[in-house]
């Protein structure tokens, strides 16, 4: 049997009028209405951007800002997503979760965004998650929270620019263990973060043979400490210490003042210190001390040439500062995850084809359909790997040493350090 | 039926009929309004009514979104126990810490007020195992639902909020009309002189903060089974402050300053932001300029001045 691939031409003379008069009012309606046709075509691709202006998160908002409008510029003057420009539609959250919310309601039903973007603190994202879920809008996070990969959240609330908290933590514990010491003593907020470091921490530690010897958790209003470091035990090797806010340097300063010279290994995560040159008065005592770092601050004798670029984009100078204010210290181990986050969005569009709101769900689906993210311009803080089913990204971490005054790298994990069990599959979740 | 009661039902039934007519950016925000009204108007009663300066409303909001949200979420409780439990725990809070405010006054009540709810956000944050603190948790989308009508909607969202508010109301209209809320506003006025007439003020005092606290806590509730959300910055001191802004700006001592108040806030803080990243700084302004020209709120200036009979 064979298929008839060519069919006689019907053609009549009234077929033929129609369609002339069919591609004549077209014709004339392009002609007519130049506006319309071009903004079905070339209308920018909205982008609603959720950051802190305002409240807690001002100074990691201020450069998360920069970031995001360097990132948008690199792919606007590439040529834009599928032949659109891309337009930024910031709105300040003020770090409070219900003007979260709201900030993304605007985004989906004033704005007329086609995704939501941002933001870093936890409980602004947690807030404004279930509203994006609702409003079926995609939401792209860069908070570092475990509450993505946890399940807590939904199918329209991805992380794929930065690590969580949970495999960062997790991947400290073997150099830790291997380098500084087997018995650690924690000092950590008595609040949801210090708790998810004691406890993911802290069972990472112990399966690498360490003992946590002490856990001393500070009241979160407390404005001085030196009543809490006598319960440090003696033999202790190394404080892991995760203390945030502005009392941070008064706990440096009088962590110092109580061990003088002397003193254990000191391993912290650089959270409470992005924004603040680590030459400020009063943090002498971490001179030797080791930080986690989600991307290095001061450029790298191997820095590559994906940094050098990246820096230059954004405005940082060698030290983690702007370019044109060298007291102006940036969050540079966190931001890296907007300038990430918008590439893997804009290949997500570009994979799915992506038009408009029609086709959010298909966006979803494209990046979760990813992932091997290879280090390059795109991704400058390293390699990752995606997982689409907790809608969490994974990469490499990186241990820095303070010496003379600025952080040195002394150690990066591999990916495989950060990996753990999946708690969700958000794409049995139906759109 | 008289004047203010007319006027109740009929923003009632103006608030039911702008859901179908405004855009849907505004009639979520309408939403959210009427929840934060209901707030309000719970704080109105404690403040506007009795005189009660309290700092530490953000506890009673607290305790009843906590009261919901931790037993949906850990008891797997539907929704209408919950709320019942919801208003439980805003009644006995507000019980508890009525008992030992009130034995001050004045500045030392706020004070006093101030730092149990200061307690209360403390205790969330300390109990993060079950509330997980400052992040907060999400509540299942599947569980905010009230005898099959989905609460996740716009509309059921809408509405839900609508009648909450519209009972809020007619209650407060009711209860600051009555014998009841005639002797709160007699205690405000002068409290020695309500004494000398044989009221039990003390007692009277306590009841209205006890009423206050549970539409409080209806409030708190209320936003975290509608917004799906509950967190421990919601116990925090801004959110004692609001309250006390929404009811100045309205009109302490009216029924639908709250109201108003809540929409004036929430709009002059959303159209602020699109004219600049300052708006806070426009915000000030304009809240000082009404609080020197309009002392007494909006409502209470247009009763001042013409509509005696606004109630």
């Amino acid at each position: 049997m064979t298929k008839k691939l060519i069919t006689p031409s019907t053609t009549t003379r009234r077929g033929a009028l129609k369609t002339l008069g069919l591609g004549g009012t077209a014709l004339a309606a392009s002609t007519a209405m130049p506006g319309f046709i071009q903004a079905q075509s070339s209308a920018p691709i909205k982008i609603g951007f959720q950051v802190h202006r305002t409240g807690i998160g001002a100074s990691y908002g201020r450069w998360y800002d920069r970031t995001s409008q360097a990132a948008v510029k690199r792919i606007n003057d590439a040529g834009g997503i599928n032949g659109r420009m891309v337009e930024l539609i910031p709105e300040d959250d003020g770090t409070d979760a219900k003007r979260g919310a709201e900030v993304i309601e605007k985004f989906a039903t004033q704005s007329n965004c086609d995704i939501a973007f941002g933001t870093l603190f936890s409980h602004v994202v947690i807030g404004s998650a279930p509203r994006a879920g609702e409003l079926k809008l995609p939401y792209f996070v860069v908070s570092e929270g475990h509450h993505v990969a946890s399940g807590m959240l939904n199918r329209y609330t991805l992380q794929p620019g930065i690590t969580d908290v949970k495999s960062q933590v997790q991947a400290m514990a073997p150099y830790v263990a291997s380098n500084l010491g087997k018995k650690v003593c924690m000092i950590y907020p008595d609040f949801a973060f210090g708790h998810d470091h004691r406890d993911y921490f802290s069972a990472a530690f112990e399966a690498q043979g360490g003992t946590i010897n002490a856990k001393i958790a500070i009241p979160p209003t407390e404005t001085s400490f030196t009543k809490y470091f006598p319960q440090i035990p003696r033999d202790t090797e190394v404080i892991y210490h995760v203390m945030t806010g502005p009392a941070v340097l008064t706990f440096v300063k009088e962590l110092g003042e109580f061990f003088g010279p002397s003193r254990p290994e000191l391993f912290g995560f650089i959270d409470s210190l992005e924004a603040v040159d680590i030459a400020s008065p009063g943090l002498e005592f971490l001179e030797g001390s080791y930080m986690w770092e989600g991307m290095p601050r001061y450029v790298q004798t191997n820095q590559s040439e994906w940094d050098k670029a990246y820096r230059e984009a954004v405005g940082v100078d060698e030290n983690g500062a702007s370019v044109s204010d060298p007291r102006d210290i940036s969050t540079y181990a966190h931001m890296f995850g907007c300038w990430e986050t918008l590439n893997i969005i804009k290949a997500g569009m570009e994979a799915s084809g992506y038009q408009g709101p029609a086709d959010r769900a298909k966006l979803i689906e494209a990046v979760e359909a990813m992932s091997d993210m290879a280090e390059g311009m795109d991704h400058p803080q390293g390699a990752k790997i995606f997982n689409g089913k907790t809608h969490q990204t994974f990469g490499h971490q990186y241990i820095t040493k303070v010496e003379g005054g600025r952080m040195n790298l002394v150690h990066t994990t591999s990916i495989e350090d950060t990996l753990y069990e999946d708690e969700v599959d958000y794409t049995t979740q139906s759109f | 039926m008289d004047r203010a009661l007319t006027l109740h039902l009929a923003i009632i039934a103006a608030l039911a009929l702008a859901f179908f007519i405004l855009p849907a950016y505004h009639a979520g925000n309408l939403a959210r309004i009427m929840v934060l009204a209901i707030y309000a108007m719970g704080y109105n009663l404690a403040f506007g009514y009795t005189g009660l300066l309290s700092l530490g409303h953000a506890l009673f909001f607290g305790a009843g979104m906590y009261g919901l949200s931790l037993s949906m979420q850990h008891l797997g409780t539907p929704t209408l126990p919950a709320l019942a439990i919801a208003l439980a725990c805003a009644a006995v809070v507000a019980g508890v810490v009525g008992a030992l405010a009130l034995r001050t006054k004045g500045v030392a009540f706020m004070i006093v007020t101030l730092m149990f709810a200061q307690a209360g956000y403390l205790v969330a944050l300390y109990f993060s195992e079950w509330t997980r603190g400052e992040e907060g948790f999400v509540l299942p989308q599947t569980m905010r639902q009230i005898a099959g009508i989905d609460l996740t909607t716009a509309m059921g969202r809408y509405f839900a909020a609508l009648v909450l508010f519209a009972i809020t109301l007619l209650i407060i209209g009711h209860i600051v009309r009555a014998p009841f809320g005639r002797t709160l506003i007699a205690i405000r006025e002068n409290e020695a002189r309500a004494t000398m007439l044989g009221y039990d003020v003390q007692r009277l005092k306590w009841i209205a903060l006890v009423i206050s606290g549970t539409i409080s806590g209806l409030a708190g509730a209320t936003y975290a089974l509608l917004f799906g959300y509950a967190g421990a910055s919601f116990a925090a001191v801004p959110y004692s402050i609001l309250p006390l802004l929404y009811v100045l700006l309205g009109g302490a001592g009216t029924t639908l300053g709250p109201l108003i108040g809540a929409a004036f806030m929430i709009y002059l803080f959303d159209l602020s932001a699109d004219i600049t990243d300052a708006y806070m700084l426009i915000a000030g302004v304009v809240l000082v300029l009404l609080t020197m020209f309009l002392p007494q709120g909006i409502l209470g200036t247009l009763r001042a001045r013409r509509f005696k009979w606004l109630p």
